[in-house]
């Protein structure tokens, strides 16, 4: 239950929402600035250039078969997260706590993912300032990493909360509001995945 | 408090339709890997020349529809009040027309300025 409110609803899920909502341009001026800049490079690399290493041909630059694992794992992590939140609003414990930690898990593959990926390029000559593609392309992952780090960061906090058997059914919107703000970040990631790794 | 609204606000979907739609979710990521590679390779034949006119139309369509999944099960856009959905949709479409404008200015700005190759 939440105090009465002119709306009827609880004003925190509202600003959340608000946020999210602002988030979301925020987002679509990123990936704007993505693909008005996408294939104008007047020097590579190029995200799908087949590359020589060590005299063996690379195909390309992205990881295709990593990337992919990590989008799996994150659209999987969503589903926990929202069989979590059934578990803390039915006063489960057992199910808050599995699927989050099993959130929490994914979470970190995810930017551990990005990290190896960025890191990868770094050692293939591919820096910040390499060329627009790379400028474009760490701005856009980079800022959305960093959304997903700030969304591990939450829900560890709120996944402490449950260990120390702080989240009954009635605070159970502390992890309905962390679980919108992850479901935002998978979603962004639903439109980057295509926009960056596959379409070329 | 309008209790309409708060029962309205609280009615969500069962494990088992979360277990399907993260299925549903799975098969279409699936699905958009195998269109790209697909029209990466090239094999098979028929199929790669099929997809080729109508590539990036099917991937946006792909990722539009988990959007939508995402957002209104996971999210409860569904079935929570409508101002949510309000407060959500509206800056999406600011967003969608930020994209527009700036791929239809920055296509104009090559067509006059054309960058060195």
């Amino acid at each position: 239950m939440h105090p009465e409110t002119s709306t009827g609803l609880d004003s925190r899920k509202l600003a959340i929402w608000t946020f999210i909502g602002s988030e979301c341009m925020f987002f679509a001026s990123l990936i704007g600035t993505y693909l008005v800049y996408k294939g104008k490079d007047v020097a590579g690399p190029r995200p799908h250039d087949v590359w020589l290493l060590n005299g063996k041909e690379v195909e390309q630059m992205l990881e295709i078969p990593l990337v992919t694992t990590g989008t799996a794992l994150l659209l999987f992590s969503s589903l926990f997260v929202v069989l979590a939140l059934y578990g803390a609003q039915k006063g489960k414990r057992g199910m808050l706590i599995g699927w989050l930690g099993a959130t929490l898990f994914c979470g970190i593959f995810f930017v551990g993912m990005q990290v190896f990926e960025f890191t990868h390029f770094y050692h293939r000559g591919m820096g910040f300032t390499t060329n627009l593609f790379s400028q474009t392309f760490f701005t856009l992952t980079g800022f959305h990493g960093g959304h997903v780090s700030l969304g591990v960061l939450w829900l560890t906090t709120v996944f402490i909360l449950a260990l120390r058997g702080k989240l009954p059914p009635e605070k159970s919107l502390n992890l309905e509001i962390a679980a919108l703000y992850w479901h935002f970040v998978d979603v962004v990631w639903i439109v980057i995945f295509p926009v960056v790794y596959l379409i070329h | 408090m309008d209790a309409a609204a708060h029962t309205h606000e609280h009615t969500h979907p069962t494990p088992s339709v979360y277990v399907r739609i993260g299925i549903t979710l799975f098969v279409l990521t699936a699905l958009e890997v195998a269109l790209y590679e697909i029209g990466r390779r090239g094999q098979p034949p028929v199929l790669a020349a099929a997809i080729a006119p109508v590539f990036v139309e099917l991937l946006l369509l792909l990722s539009a529809f988990k959007f939508a999944l995402v957002a209104m099960f996971y999210m409860h856009l569904k079935q929570d009040s409508r101002l949510f959905s309000s407060v959500f949709v509206f800056p999406l479409i600011i967003a969608a027309a930020i994209i527009m404008a700036l791929l239809v200015l920055f296509g104009y700005l090559y067509s006059l300025h054309p960058l060195p190759k």
